[in-house]
């Protein structure tokens, strides 16, 4: 599963902020056309992943792979579409007026602006400025901007904070669809209800991976049958093996076949088998 | 550098202004009621003569070094600016869009403040009035460029404008307005002689007072045109494609 079609491939990659590292050594990869969920507590490095692969944060080493690039390549300019964890459009211009602007950027066909209008359900809200939008239409002004130009990858920083049941559906929805026409996500949320909707599941805390599976292989192993016990449970014994060496003894009830090198991510090899089935597209 | 994203960033920049019509009112309005404030003032003296054409070189330096600021450090605080550099767009389409879109409202606002210094204050321009035009234009772009260096240093809007104070004062203070630059200590003499404003007031000073200067005019502006190009090459190293 781990080859070169993969849209973003890290080995080893570290990244450092000033003095401290944030990210230490971490290894995944995101398969393309999958919705590939992005999931950890905040303060555990997921904006800084994602900024890594975008190409706007350095790296201190490790190698990191975009659509067959180097990240931060020029060619990939085009083919990334990136949203940031605040809404990144022009608060004093109109809804249209910001696709615009953006789709001349990265030379985007004009037809486009119609087209992600109606994707992200703004249509009535075109011709308002953004800044007196709501904060949901706002955050989906800005994933309108990444949807510009039909990027083969698109890197989202927590695209449904602060949306309605009703729109995160939507949005899941067409993020499915999207996979499905074979462009790759990674969707980043704090939201762990959201992890039942991805196709895998890359689990961080501390700028550690701590799961790189299916929603149902994560469940299986962690003996949960929903995702926060899931996450939960994973976070704890992580925390008890940072403590202590033998933390089988802290935790009994979560020790059956975890090891602490599972945070590293060495285990990416025993994903196979339990992928079998795909949430994304379910109607619900 | 491509032409095409550059005009884009200036019709964009252009139409985020135009959503903010009590901020065009105040860049336009503004400049003439000062300068009618200071002919009322010096309507006895003769003094008129040489504050006005000063005063003319400090509205679009002052005004679009806060507004280019204030502007990108939104930009950059916004994620715009990140979002910006993850796309095709060169830094050089960034700044000079910029500091075109910001020309233009330069020279906007020179009209209306040479129109009015001339027509209703009666200020006498002994040489060419459109030499008055390209030097307040040089101002300005000199103005837009130092705002966009100064807004690479600053992390709030409280900062940015402390740098009014830091990087503008001293320039007025030695530019020659409250003391010709002749009769100054040798020490900030010398200094004066180094800062651009210093060149751009000389250049209005000579356009209202001299007929025949037309070469040094230009000189100066040419001076304050070199230090307008310095701060874009230093400002675009302030804009990274990448954060440490």
């Amino acid at each position: 599963m781990v080859n070169s079609s993969a849209a973003v491939v890290a080995a080893g990659l570290r990244v450092r902020r000033g003095k401290a590292e944030v990210l230490h050594g971490l290894d995944f990869s995101v398969p393309s056309g999958q919705v590939v969920g992005l999931l950890g507590p905040s303060g555990s490095g997921k904006s800084t992943l994602m900024r890594a692969i975008v190409g706007a944060q350095r790296m201190a080493s490790g190698e990191l792979t975009v659509l067959g690039m180097p990240s931060g390549s020029p060619t990939l300019r085009r083919q990334v579409g990136y949203v940031t964890q605040a809404p990144s459009v022009y608060d004093d211009l109109t809804v249209v007026q910001n696709l615009r602007y953006f789709s001349t950027i990265i030379g985007a066909p004009a037809s486009d602006c119609a087209r992600v209008l109606r994707e992200v359900d703004l249509e009535p809200q075109g011709h308002q400025l953004v800044g007196n939008l709501s904060g949901g239409q706002r955050s989906r002004v800005s994933l309108g901007v990444a949807l510009l130009g039909s990027p083969r990858l698109l890197v989202l920083d927590e695209p449904t904070v602060g949306l309605d049941p009703v729109l995160r559906r939507a949005l899941w929805g067409l993020f499915a669809s999207l996979a499905v026409s074979g462009v790759s996500l990674l969707v980043s949320s704090h939201v762990m209800d959201e992890a039942r909707r991805c196709d895998r599941i890359l689990l961080l805390h501390d700028g550690l991976l701590l799961a790189d599976e299916t929603p149902d292989g994560l469940l299986a192993r962690t003996k949960t049958t929903d995702a926060d016990d899931a996450f939960l449970a994973l976070i704890a014994e992580a925390e008890a093996g940072n403590r202590s060496p033998v933390h089988a003894t802290d935790h009994p009830e979560h020790h059956p076949e975890h090891h602490p090198e599972h945070r590293a991510g060495h285990h990416a090899a025993k994903h196979d088998g339990t992928r079998d089935t795909k949430h994304h597209g379910n109607a619900e | 550098m491509n032409p095409k994203l550059t005009l884009a960033t200036t019709a964009r920049v252009l139409a985020q202004i135009r959503h903010d019509p009590r901020t065009v009112a105040l860049l336009l309005v503004v400049p003439s009621l000062l300068i009618g404030l200071m002919a009322w003032i010096f309507v006895n003296t003769k003094e008129f003569e040489t504050i006005a054409p000063a005063l003319l070189a400090l509205f679009p330096f002052i005004i679009m070094f806060l507004i280019t600021s204030i502007t990108t450090l939104r930009e950059r605080r916004s994620g715009t600016l990140e979002r910006l550099m993850t796309m095709p767009l060169g830094k050089f389409d960034f700044i000079v869009g910029y500091t075109l879109a910001f020309g233009l409202l330069a020279i906007i606002q020179s009209l209306v403040a040479v129109g009015y210094a001339v027509w209703v204050c009666g200020l006498s321009i002994s040489g060419n009035p459109w030499l008055l035009i390209l030097v307040a234009v040089a101002n300005a772009v000199l103005g837009t460029t130092l705002g966009l260096f100064a807004s690479a240093f600053a992390a709030t809007e409280f900062q940015v404008v402390q740098f009014m104070p830091a990087l503008v004062f001293p320039q007025i203070l030695l530019g020659g307005i409250f003391i010709p630059r002749a009769q100054m200590p040798d020490v900030l003499r010398s200094i004066s002689d180094w800062l651009p404003l210093s060149h751009s007031i000389e250049a209005l000073q000579k356009v209202t007072t001299a007929t025949n200067a037309t070469g040094t005019i230009l000189t100066e502006v040419g001076i304050v045109a070199l230090w307008a190009l310095g701060f874009v090459v230093v400002g675009s190293l302030t804009l990274r494609r990448q954060t440490p």
